[in-house]
């Protein structure tokens, strides 16, 4: 199972794959395609990654997570253009009891936005599209309306 | 020739600036026209040398001081030191999950 994927993510098969007899804890997050940023109506997103980069970063993320608490994790992020309320990101991560389970699922998410380079163009119900931007004042960057997102870099 | 002089020759083309690969991404892309360049960037350069040389192609303004970047899939500070043969990535701030 690969960390990306342009597919509907499988949950159910992702926390099967983290089940184990003497693992009595299984938490879960989803990321979910909202309809809405700043304040402003969202009708659809788009991501894109430098794949080899994030396939690498995500790996390295849950051998560190695995090597700081006794857990199973597997992770799975969406590519490309999504629809509100796909899931865009999931996390399951089984323990032997809650407090690692839920503190190594917490860590998972954490560091995968802060380290995995993939980006999210969103595009608004007023026609404008923009690339998310967590550093920005309002989180998006405008572009043009109808600019055209770059392929090339979005299926590298 | 004496050998000397050859191994001089050896060094003057060692100073010979090198064609690095550049990758660029979403917003970054965008401002550049183009998913992938190549700068030349002198012996003993920099990610932050690599920067500027982009920074002065025709877009580039845009792009941001310090982006962060990587060399060969993993992330590196802008004074990180590049070499013929690596592949240096510009970031945008990444947006995942």
């Amino acid at each position: 199972m690969g960390v990306l994927t342009r597919a509907p993510i499988d949950v159910a098969g992702l926390t099967k794959s983290v089940e184990a007899s003497g693992r009595g804890a299984i938490t879960s997050f989803l990321g979910v395609v909202r309809n809405h940023h700043c304040g402003r109506e969202v009708t659809r997103l788009e991501y894109s990654a430098y794949a080899p980069m994030a396939e690498a970063e995500c790996e390295r993320i849950l051998a560190e997570t695995s090597s700081r608490w006794p857990v199973s994790v597997a992770l799975q992020h969406r590519l490309g253009p999504m629809a509100i309320g796909e899931v865009s990101v999931a996390i399951a991560v089984a323990g032997n009891h809650r407090d690692e389970a839920f503190v190594a699922c917490r860590y998972v998410i954490e560091e995968l936005k802060r380290r995995v380079p993939i980006w999210k163009r969103e595009y608004f119900a007023d026609g404008t599209e923009g690339w998310v931007d967590p550093t920005a004042c309002d989180g998006v960057v405008l572009a043009k309306v109808g600019e055209v997102t770059n392929e090339g870099s979005a299926s590298r | 020739m004496p050998s000397e002089d050859l191994s001089i020759i050896s060094q003057m083309k060692s100073l010979d600036p090198t064609p690095i690969r550049v990758l660029l991404f979403g917003r970054y892309a965008e401002l550049l026209g183009a998913d992938h360049l190549t700068v030349p960037v002198p012996v003993s350069g920099t990610v932050e040398g690599v920067v500027d040389l982009v920074r002065q192609l025709p877009g580039g303004q845009g792009l941001p001081d310090r982006p962060l970047a990587a060399i060969d899939l993993v992330q590196v500070p802008l004074n990180a030191s590049v070499r013929a043969g690596v592949e240096v990535a510009l970031l945008p701030p990444m947006a995942g999950g």
